[in-house]
């Protein structure tokens, strides 16, 4: 049985206030990493846990830092990413409701190391929730003198403030969350220059996902050898797994990198109501592609899903049984990302609003032959040719899904129905 | 350049923007035509500008709702959980309105949203900045009750 290493104190009445925080080893972490460390010995500390980004791109996290440029002439900036909104995906909600003074913990060691003075917490809109926790556990944070001026007498200074978003997906690309931090529309930018190059007001400015940056005092105060040590050898470290859809038991599961769908399934989430079979499963978030029941014992992590095809993601997996309607599916996929798409470039403004049109006609009974042939040139269209990754989002589990489960949109377009009322 | 002198560019107004709007939208109800002119004349914008960046927000309300603003959950993992469908159903047969309608004595107003990140526990809905979980109709009935009265 996996020791939880994130979600450890989250089961802790008050788990949220600081001094149960402190009670259980909170900030002890920050105080050996500025006494004991210099920021480049955390940026190799980082690089050598082989931490990856826990957004969905899993970009490794000592990399990223590295990008930043030395020295003090200019101003830095380190953005908390708590824009969580690919659906399935519940964990950072989690982590900043029940313990926001670990993610706190990660992101003055990462300013520290990255020479940030500045951090941002931008939240999506409708964490309210999350928002006044962000508020109260900062508000904790500098009472300590663990943020302002001279932390902890090291010399080190960082603020924090938090911005909240207001209802827009696309925000959570991290170019697109700058515009939006800065006050404009939440369109991303052109890649490169990247963020660490020119951020918030053009300065260097590193992101980070929330998940990403609570592993952090756990690397620093157990050493990047001990986290290496959990999960793969590419995939190091634990990982929040969300469970929803036609499973018993929906919810977060913290296990190690690699740990086989299957088990998590089955023997943490309880397997699949009704005795029914699972059709396919959603690895990773909405915008990763299917793994059918040949694949269902693929270990989670970054390189096994990559080899069959799909993707880590958010690590977000939804199950769907037997009975469940695949053109249905892909129509609510497609709904959600033409919904997010923030029109600024075409293939996917128009892109994913024709391929949502073409579902929603096949779904109502109205499919016309060619229909598929039709739906596979607009993933075409919109791959490979958008400035940020939500065109490539919606493709991926279209195009599976098409590829997989042909025989369920051919049917449906020549009786009208679904193959599941024959 | 120092620490201490980008405090003026860091607090440079237009930052501000997305806050401000969110302050005018609860003084105004919805985002009038002259709660954006206000808005624009405070941080230096013009009202076009200000307009141009509010609308691509989702959270930002061009148009007046009722006292609560009711948003279901339709993504996909409260889908196959079963029962959003059916809670939005319930809705509009309880209150009498389709998804973005206000009830007639301005109290309820109803939407469908996108996922709420509330996947382990749904289905789920949001009234006003309150987020609602595992709900049934016996809940939503109790919920609906405390704010008539409330």
């Amino acid at each position: 049985m996996f020791e939880p290493i994130l979600l450890k104190r989250a089961a802790l009445p008050q788990s949220q206030s600081i001094e149960v925080y402190m009670a259980n080893g909170g900030y002890q972490a920050l105080e050996k990493a500025l006494r004991e460390y210099t920021p480049d010995e955390l940026i190799e500390m980082m690089k050598k846990s082989k931490l990856r980004g826990r957004g969905g791109a899993g970009f490794p996290a000592g990399l990223k830092w590295s990008f930043m440029p030395k020295g003090d002439d200019i101003p830095k900036f380190l953005c908390v990413n708590t824009d969580e909104g690919e659906p399935g995906t519940f964990k950072d909600r989690e982590l900043i409701e029940k313990d926001p003074h670990q993610v706190i913990e990660g992101t003055i060691i990462a300013a520290y190391a990255v020479g940030a003075h500045r951090a941002f917490v931008y939240i999506r809109g409708e964490f309210f929730q999350g928002f006044k926790s962000w508020i109260k556990a900062i508000a904790e944070a500098y009472e300590k003198g663990f943020l302002g001026k001279n932390i902890l007498g090291s010399g080190f200074s960082l603020d924090i403030s938090v911005h909240r978003g207001a209802g827009a997906y696309i925000c959570g690309e991290e170019t697109a969350l700058i515009e939006s931090l800065e006050g404009h529309r939440g369109e991303p930018r052109l890649k490169p220059p990247y963020p660490a190059q020119k951020g918030y007001l053009g300065y260097p400015t590193l992101v980070h996902n929330v998940e990403t940056l609570a592993n952090v005092p756990h690397i620093v105060l157990n050493g990047a050898e001990w986290f290496a040590s959990i999960g793969t050898e590419q995939s190091t470290g634990p990982k929040i797994f969300c469970v929803s859809g036609h499973v018993f038991r929906r919810g977060v599961y913290e296990l190690p990198l690699g740990t086989p769908l299957s088990e998590i399934i089955y023997e943490y989430a309880g397997g699949v109501p009704g005795g029914k079979k699972i059709k396919a499963v959603i690895p990773g978030g909405a915008s990763t592609p299917l793994v059918t029941p040949e694949n269902i014992d693929v270990t989670m992590d970054f390189e096994s899903l990559a080899a069959i095809g799909s993707a880590l993601g958010t690590g977000a997996i939804i199950v769907l049984d037997e009975d469940t309607c695949m053109v249905d599916v892909a129509r609510r996929t497609a709904r959600f990302f033409a919904h997010e798409s923030c029109g600024k470039c075409t293939p996917c403004r128009v892109g994913s609003g024709r391929i949502l049109a073409i579902l929603e006609r096949i779904e109502a009974g109205n499919g016309q032959p060619g229909d598929v042939e039709r739906l596979r040139s607009l993933c075409d269209g919109i791959a490979g040719h958008t400035f940020c990754p939500l065109g490539d989002a919606l493709v991926a589990p279209i195009r599976s899904s098409l590829n997989l489960f042909a025989d369920e949109y051919e049917y449906h377009i020549k009786h009208g129905r679904c193959i599941r009322a024959a | 350049m120092a620490v201490g002198q980008f405090a003026q560019q860091d607090l440079q107004r237009r930052a501000m923007l997305l806050t401000a709007l969110y302050i005018a939208q609860e003084q105004y109800g919805y985002l009038t035509k002259e709660a954006i002119e206000r808005v624009a004349e405070r941080l230096g914008m013009s009202p076009g500008e200000v307009f141009e960046t509010a609308s691509f927000y989702s959270m930002y309300r061009a148009k007046p709702t009722g006292r609560y603003l009711i948003q279901v959950c339709e993504g996909l993992s409260c889908h196959l959980a079963g029962g959003a469908e059916n809670l939005l159903e319930y809705l509009e047969n309880k209150l009498g309105i389709k998804p973005g309608e206000t009830t007639p004595d301005g109290l309820f107003t109803l939407q469908t949203v996108q996922c709420l990140a509330a996947c382990g526990n749904s289905p789920a809905m949001r009234i006003n900045d309150t987020l609602y979980t595992n709900l049934n109709f016996e809940r939503v009935d109790s919920i609906l009750d405390e704010l008539r009265g409330g």
